[in-house]
């Protein structure tokens, strides 16, 4: 096996943020340059949003049951059961909602995209896209970026949503506590902030999905074991900056919003 | 001495006026890393002409053409493409220019989530104001030059390898381009399929005197091009009289180890002297 030199590994790393950074600047100029592709960009809304919706469902009515039935352990214990509508409510609009739909999205729709164009630009389509006079950033990468953020902000909602309603019905049938009480707890604790930062995270964690798979799947390179090998990497890559980049918010948000 | 011509049909469309070449190449030089693989390539292709360009495996053959289409950049020497300089012009330019070339690739890449009318009539949905009723008309047209037109909801990975030569070919052609690049549009096809498309090359060339770049590495295609002509009678090539030359003209250039050795027309390709050229086309 071939050993690489620290510093030519150094460089290549920078060269692949470089290029990423660039690839992110030229797919959000796209959007305000003539053609936009607006078909594409639904086509996209609708394998991204509705397709993902099943997916983002169970997980978030799951989590929400599962925060529910922990979080009752605990508050038990101090004798404040009641507050479990708080604590499901609070954690799946500021963090869970957010960062677990945008890993189930990350999952089913970066890998699909580096796959996707990963293909494209072995057999040569990207090519002939290009041959036929038409730029693979505007028609392929600006749609699947837009849609993919505004998608992602409702999914986010959706789960949200549906998280609530999970830990609703934990607290009503195993807990035993009042539907509405819990309801009315969920709903009167939140706070702009918190709503804030639930929105704003899935814009974010959209942009990452959508760019980090583009541009493994339009740089891959080697035939189908490129391909598969730039699926992989998508994934992993835009699970772990969702992740960062969530802590960087999250702190980032909590300091300029004036949280206490 | 020249050999004489046969006279194309009446009603043959007229030959591009433009008296510039299709495409000029000047010292052109490409590297991957430390290898080289384009050293100072110099030829010209005048309008009207088709050039078929050989080498062995890697000596370069397709990055002339996508040279030629600005789909890479050269890392030195200059590039003339209908007139144009294209050595650094802007991605968005040279999409307009691409508008005007055909190109044919190696394995046909064709967009497999596309079906063939869809492949085909691409460039006119791209253009936009192209009506439904024109873009359909104009992609049986294409279809039907490559005979095809049955298979038009089919899609890609419907139809044998040579049918997607032949819709590549369609999907070039629709437009009309000044210029066609072809990128070894036989290989890996059996001989009898292999003439069906060197035969849709020849009927383009002398049909609409199309300016063509043909990359092959196989000889005999080149050289069935150089000995017929497409006759619109009967639909078919025929064989042209021994010691006679096709109107639409054709040459060869030959490759190796990333410089040009041979460019020039048949007689000269038979009377060369270099060994390396004539075991190659021996």
């Amino acid at each position: 096996m071939e050993l690489i030199s620290p510093s030519d590994l150094a460089k290549e790393k920078v060269q692949t943020v470089q290029d990423y950074v660039l690839f992110c600047l030229q797919a959000v100029a796209n959007v305000f340059r003539k053609p936009l592709y607006l078909v594409d960009m639904v086509q996209q809304a609708d394998t991204i949003g509705v397709g993902s919706l099943p997916i983002v469902v169970l997980t978030g009515f799951f989590t929400g049951a599962v925060l529910a039935l922990q979080a009752s352990n605990t508050l038990e214990r101090f004798g404040s059961i009641t507050l479990v509508g708080q604590l499901v409510s609070t954690s799946m609009v500021r963090e869970l909602g957010p960062v677990l739909t945008s890993l189930m999205v990350a999952g089913r729709n970066s890998s699909g995209m580096a796959s996707e164009l990963g293909s494209m630009v072995v057999t040569e389509q990207i090519d002939a896209m290009r041959a036929l006079g038409t730029d693979p950033m505007k028609k392929l990468v600006t749609p699947r970026v837009v849609a993919t953020v505004f998608m992602l902000f409702f999914l986010a909602i959706i789960s949200d949503l549906v998280g609530l309603l999970g830990g609703l019905v934990v607290a009503k049938l195993l807990l035993k506590l009042d539907a509405r009480q819990y309801w009315y707890n969920a709903w009167e604790t939140l706070v702009f902030q918190d709503m804030f930062m639930g929105l704003i995270k899935p814009v974010i964690f959209g942009f990452i999905i959508a760019t980090v798979g583009c541009f493994y799947g339009m740089n891959a390179r080697g035939g189908t074991q490129g391909v598969g090998r730039a699926t992989t990497q998508a994934m992993v890559a835009a699970s772990v900056l969702i992740l960062a980049m969530d802590l960087i918010v999250t702190r980032f948000l909590m300091a300029t919003l004036s949280y206490h | 001495m020249s050999a004489p011509t046969l006279p194309l049909n009446s009603d043959l469309v007229a030959a591009k006026n433009d008296s510039a070449p299709a495409i000029i190449f000047e010292d052109v030089t490409l590297a991957f890393g430390d290898n080289e693989v384009l050293r100072g390539i110099s030829f010209h292709l005048p309008r009207g002409e088709t050039k078929a360009v050989f080498g062995v495996a890697g000596s370069g053959k397709s990055l002339i053409l996508k040279l030629a289409m600005g789909l890479i950049r050269s890392d030195s020497g200059s590039i003339t493409v209908l007139g144009e300089d294209i050595t650094h012009m802007a991605e968005d330019e040279l999409y307009e220019l691409r508008r005007k070339i055909g190109m044919v690739f190696q394995e046909s890449a064709l967009f497999d989530s596309l079906t063939v009318r869809e492949n085909v009539a691409y460039r006119l949905m791209e253009e936009h104001g192209v009506y439904d009723e024109e873009i359909d008309r104009r992609v049986r047209e294409a279809l039907r030059f490559v005979e095809l037109e049955h298979t038009l909801d089919l899609n890609p990975s419907e139809l044998s390898g040579g049918m997607r030569r032949r819709v590549a070919i369609a999907r070039a052609i629709i437009t009309q381009p000044e210029l066609l690049l072809y990128d070894s549009p036989t290989g890996g096809l059996d001989p009898v399929t292999s003439n069906t498309i060197i035969e849709l090359i020849m009927k383009q060339r002398d049909v609409y005197r199309t300016s063509a770049l043909l990359v092959t590495h196989r000889l005999q295609d080149a050289f069935t091009m150089a000995t017929h002509q497409f006759d619109r009678q009967t639909n078919r090539m025929v064989p042209l009289p021994s010691g006679t030359h096709c109107e639409a003209p054709l040459s060869f250039l030959i490759l190796r180890d990333g410089k040009v050795i041979f460019d020039g027309d048949i007689d000269q390709l038979a009377t060369t002297q270099d060994e390396y050229i004539r075991e190659y086309i021996s």
